[in-house]
């Protein structure tokens, strides 16, 4: 078996779903870790020096890199998972067995991974493009203040602050429900089937899936009900 | 359990062949038995159908104890009916209430294509195990039995997943019409013993890459396949083959 035919493998294909579905679920612990300094309340003193280390040093920048294409690998590979499966049933059945056999998320990674990229997407507009163009994309200089922007794109009571922060709290919970399967999910792709093991990763999973997405979602709730200024 | 006969609506997917489009129609069965299994129920039906002179429900049937693995009805949006670890021949009517109507359907995958109204052509199924289902012996006298010993818990193991009658109903529930929890059926029982060693890495390999060649979807771990096993496979052993063929394909030398 050519490393071809074995990544090109239903079972292959999902071996690369979990490699680089675990790999976003390192990069938000970081980036979950470097966001919660807003709650310094320092006026963003701490924050905006984390965000320094990682925007103008050159280890967090190649890093970058490799998460964008981690990402890209993860949203098309599964996109094409989702359409492939979704094919292999022409006729669909009268009664759905629906919930009777397995959770309703487990069953819908796909649209909630949609809802997460329309989220990535917006957040990346707000966030990410302005500071990369500020800094001419390659360039580690001229990082604009990302905790003045944060509070500025969190703060008001227009239809647009309010549209952001429905996206951005909806984004979040679908990426609880995403990681609540996907957690588990990936480490059975990778061969877990010890229970014992399976208990502790499911547990964990599950603890991830709830602890993570709620501190993000916090995050432009706190700004825009003035909890931290 | 006081006997008690009972009326009930079968709204029953038809298909002259399989290249016909197919629909629903609807039978009212009278009188029926509670203690009649779910298939008697078809009989009865079908004793009637032909007395009208009209063609009987087509459907798949051998043992009728639950070990063949050939009947195969979707009822009420599950496959082999409402209760677990059962087959549709095992399901007895008292599953049943009076006046309810029951929608009965044949598996539904791509690689499952229909043959004539409830019956599916399983043969897929075949050609998978045909890849590596087997292990390769010597022929002449049976070695003792004792000679080799086996780990008591891998023993179980391998025998629970020998259990797989390949009825396909994990098929059918799958929302990506994925044959992952039957494949791994197969090579687990074979893999986890002494016997399967010699082949386990192109066992896993070839039976694969049959599963992808018959059209059936890739597994995302919904484990709806475990809720209908009539019996009761885990799909601890759908992780047990991610493995073997990881390594499999890291180690092959092509």
């Amino acid at each position: 078996m050519t490393f071809k035919q074995m990544f090109t493998s239903s079972v292959g294909k999902k071996l690369v779903m979990g490699f680089t579905g675990l790999f976003l679920v390192l990069f938000l612990i970081v980036h979950v870790g470097l966001n919660a300094c807003i709650w310094a309340n320092d006026g963003g003193e701490m924050f905006n020096k984390g965000a320094h280390f990682m925007g103008a040093n050159w280890v967090p920048r190649l890093l970058e890199v490799g998460l964008f294409a981690g990402l890209i690998l993860h949203i098309i590979q599964g996109l094409m998972v989702e359409f492939s499966n979704r094919s292999k049933r022409a006729i669909k059945y009268d009664v759905a067995f629906g919930n009777r056999g397995s959770k309703w998320y487990s069953r819908s990674m796909g649209l909630l991974g949609i809802l997460i990229l329309i989220f990535l997407i917006s957040h990346l507009a707000h966030f990410w493009i302005p500071n990369r163009s500020a800094q001419g994309f390659v360039g580690l200089e001229g990082e604009i203040d990302l905790y003045t922007k944060m509070k500025d794109t969190f703060t008001g009571d227009s239809w647009q602050v309010m549209v952001t922060i429905l996206v951005y709290v909806v984004g979040c919970i679908a990426l609880g429900f995403h990681l609540a399967h996907g957690v588990q999910s990936a480490c059975r792709t990778f061969g877990l089937s010890n229970p014992k093991w399976i208990a502790v990763v499911s547990a964990l999973g599950y603890a991830y899936a709830i602890i993570v997405p709620l501190m993000f979602a916090l995050m432009p709730l706190s700004f825009h009900f003035g909890w931290i200024d | 359990m006081e006997h008690q006969n009972i009326n009930l609506k079968l709204k029953v997917w038809r298909q002259k062949n399989s290249t016909d489009k197919g629909g629903f129609e609807t039978y009212d069965v009278k009188n029926i038995s509670q203690e009649m299994s779910f298939l008697e129920m078809f009989d009865v039906l079908n004793e009637e159908l032909i007395a009208e002179d009209k063609d009987p429900i087509a459907f798949d049937h051998d043992c009728r104890e639950g070990i063949c693995g050939m009947c195969s009805m979707y009822i009420n949006g599950r496959p082999h009916g409402p209760w677990e670890a059962n087959t549709t021949c095992q399901l007895h009517m008292r599953a049943f209430s009076e006046g309810e109507t029951i929608v009965v359907e044949p598996w539904r995958a791509n690689a499952f294509p229909i043959i004539k109204d409830l019956m599916v052509d399983r043969t897929a199924f075949d050609r998978i195990i045909q890849a590596g289902g087997y292990i390769s012996v010597n022929t002449g006298n049976a070695v003792d039995a004792n000679a080799l010993p086996i780990e008591k818990a891998k023993a179980d193991a391998s025998f629970a997943a020998a259990a797989c009658i390949g009825c396909g109903a994990c098929v059918a529930a799958c929302k990506n019409s994925s044959a992952m929890l039957f494949l791994s059926a197969k090579a687990a029982h074979l893999n986890l013993l002494p016997q399967g060693q010699p082949e386990r890495k192109t066992r896993v390999m070839n039976m694969v890459a049959q599963m992808d060649k018959e059209g059936f979807g890739a597994c995302t771990n919904t484990g709806a396949c475990e809720a209908v096993c009539p019996k009761e496979i885990s799909i601890t052993n759908i992780a047990r083959l991610n493995l073997d063929y990881t390594c499999a394909g890291l180690v092959s030398d092509k």
